[in-house]
């Protein structure tokens, strides 16, 4: 097991873990496949409904000074208890015109330029970030490919890890793969109740070992995306539970538990000089990992 | 996932073995083939080579020392799909004699230091988990440590995906260590084989202060399949080719196999100020093909470089 990241998360991380074992007691072989369907829901918020009721005042940015604005992440600066911040968010769209609009949620090498400038304007202006992370992934397009779609990836990660400014991510809905790791490579990460997480689709995963598509429930959980499974290899540092009937039309509630843990999250981030902040950062992110020797 | 082309073998006259290029098909000895660096002398294919392979060929003879040797894949999540991932591990060690899918070290590449990483397609198609995450590490920390420059050549179908959520982290891994690279202000040169996609490319191979494409080399971060099935086009002729990545400004340049080492030692030179003309100077081979450049010589040069087992002198301390 790998090294649990956070500091002065202890307590709550025990906590999650005895719940988490009780969840596993009732486990179904459905639980993961639930857990996606739940992730990729229409009815679940999203990233500007959360700013509404976060950061009234929010007002967004756009364009990577570049190319182009990617309407599939959105940014800009809004406040939160008084305190200012950067955000940033995938936004999948609400009906099928948005959803086309914004491409599903799926960036291009623009929208992962204008993750930089942002998270680099927070710098300049000592705002902490905040990333909403809900993407099914990067968009495969032949266009984005040749726009450096990698590169852009890289980069913002690399933007991302030398950041003097308190790093905050929360995944939403969708977490999926490098498109949304370009968001999540920060100091604290948090996952909602019925989120996912995975370095690929299940549906993807399916097709490539089992040569089937329909075996995706069985992906889901071989590949183990779901929150409990990322707090116990160390991934993420809580969960946000939900309501019991799910979040859609819950933006509202979930806004204001989002608000707490990030509000104490930028307390604890913030009694911690940058550069320790950094050195806790790298050290979080070299520790993951599995092997022998 | 993409399959590496494996050479048919095809029985020739009487003993003589010939291999056919999986490029143009036509016939090459095995002779030719090695001392062409794994070329086709023919239509000018880049073969596949194993780490063992590239590292002989770019790395001075006598001074290999493996970093990360005592690093063995674990099975983190008990993944099990039509097979275990337990044998499948098994299974490509077995095939490879490799460990894992990625092989670094401390070597010289024409007289000038350097830490050397190569990823192995054949292992689990050079796939990135928590193993080749923190050999990587290894490798950069051993760069910082002696003061010297950061060689990766990546050849990858992205994240090990019987490792989960693990293998996506280990982008955020090789990024956050690259930062001391960075911080030490080392050279890191990348060299892009075929093919180097998903989260190789999104991550540690675009991050290099120059990037080297190898001729023809595959390099895009959506596979080709998921890009057609989503935009519902068939792919442009050449799309994701070494070439057309250049021509989008996505890699400096893209080197022909016969002039990659000298073109490596040389950008190690001038990225530390110092000047070109330290290395031997036989002018640029580039614009004809190399098997019309090189003198009989140095081919044969190359081809007892090759011959020499490669693993004997791999296996050497670790740090
Ligand atoms: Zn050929």
């Amino acid at each position: 097991m790998p090294a649990l990241p956070g500091v002065g998360y202890g307590e709550e991380i025990a906590r999650l873990q005895r719940r988490l074992e009780e969840l596993r007691g009732e486990e179904s072989p459905t639980v993961a496949w639930k857990t996606v369907q739940a992730a990729r829901a229409q009815g679940r918020p999203q990233t500007l409904e959360y700013l509404s009721h976060l950061a009234p005042d929010f007002i967004e940015l756009h364009g990577d000074r570049l190319a182009g604005d990617d309407p599939a992440i959105v940014g800009g600066v809004g406040s939160v208890a008084g305190k200012a911040m950067v955000f940033l968010g995938h936004q999948k769209g609400r009906d099928l015109k948005e959803r086309q609009q914004r491409n599903f949620g799926m960036a291009r090498p623009e929208g992962y330029r204008k993750a930089q400038r942002l998270a680099l304007l927070a710098e300049r202006h000592s705002l902490p970030v905040v990333c909403l992370i809900d993407t099914p992934g990067a968009f495969p397009g032949v266009e984005a490919e040749r726009g450096g779609q990698a590169g852009a990836i890289a980069r913002t990660l690399q933007v991302f890890a030398g950041l003097q400014s308190p790093t905050v991510a929360f995944v939403i809905g969708e977490g999926g793969s490098g498109g949304a790791l370009a968001l999540g490579l920060c100091d604290r990460v948090f996952m909602l109740e019925t989120a996912i997480y995975s370095v690929i689709s299940p549906e993807a995963c399916a097709a490539l070992v089992w040569r089937d598509a329909s075996e995706a429930p069985r992906a889901a959980e071989a590949l183990h995306l779901t929150a409990p499974d990322l707090l116990t290899l160390g991934v993420i540092d809580g969960i946000i539970s939900e309501p019991r009937r799910g979040v859609a039309g819950q933006a509202r509630v979930m806004s204001r538990r989002l608000k707490r843990t990030l509000s104490s999250s930028l307390e604890e981030l913030g009694a911690v000089p940058p550069e320790v902040r950094r050195r806790l950062r790298r050290q979080r992110y070299l520790n993951l990992g599995v092997f022998a020797g | 996932m993409l399959d590496s082309g494996e050479a048919r073998v095809v029985d020739g006259p009487a003993d003589v073995c010939v291999e056919a290029c999986p490029h143009c098909e036509r016939l090459v000895l095995p002779e030719v083939l090695k001392a062409s660096l794994n070329v086709c002398p023919l239509c000018g294919y880049h073969r596949p080579l194993s780490a063992l392979e590239r590292i002989a060929q770019l790395a001075d003879l006598g001074g290999w020392d493996e970093v990360g040797s005592d690093l063995q894949p674990l099975d983190p999540l008990g993944f099990r799909d039509l097979r275990p991932y337990r044998d499948r591990i098994r299974a490509a060690q077995a095939s490879t004699g490799l460990r894992e899918a990625f092989v670094g070290g401390r070597c010289n590449i024409l007289q000038q230091p350097a830490a050397l990483g190569v990823f192995d397609f054949r292992f689990l198609g050079g796939s990135m988990g928590s193993v080749v995450g923190e050999a990587i590490i290894r490798l950069v920390n051993r760069a910082v440590a002696d003061r010297v420059t950061l060689v990766m050549v990546t050849s990858s179908g992205g994240a090990r995906m019987q490792e989960g959520i693990l293998s996506l982290m280990q982008m955020a891994k090789t990024v956050v260590a690259l930062e001391d690279l960075r911080a030490s202000r080392l050279p890191f040169i990348s060299v892009l084989a075929d093919p180097t996609t998903g989260g190789v490319l999104a991550s540690v191979a675009t991050l290099a202060d120059v990037i080297i494409a190898e001729p023809g080399a595959f390099l895009s971060f959506a596979g080709p399949r998921v890009i057609e099935q989503t935009t519902r086009e068939k792919l442009p002729e050449g799309f994701g080719r070494a070439e057309e990545s250049l021509s989008y400004g996505q890699v400096d340049m893209v080197v022909p196999r016969s002039e990659l080492k000298r073109r490596i030692a040389a950008l190690i030179v001038l990225l530390q100020g110092g000047e070109e003309t330290r290395i031997r100077k036989v002018g640029s081979d580039e614009k004809r093909p190399w098997w019309r450049s090189g003198t009989l010589g140095r081919t044969a040069a190359r081809a007892e470089e090759l011959a020499r087992p490669a693993r004997s002198w791999l296996r050497r301390g670790d740090s």
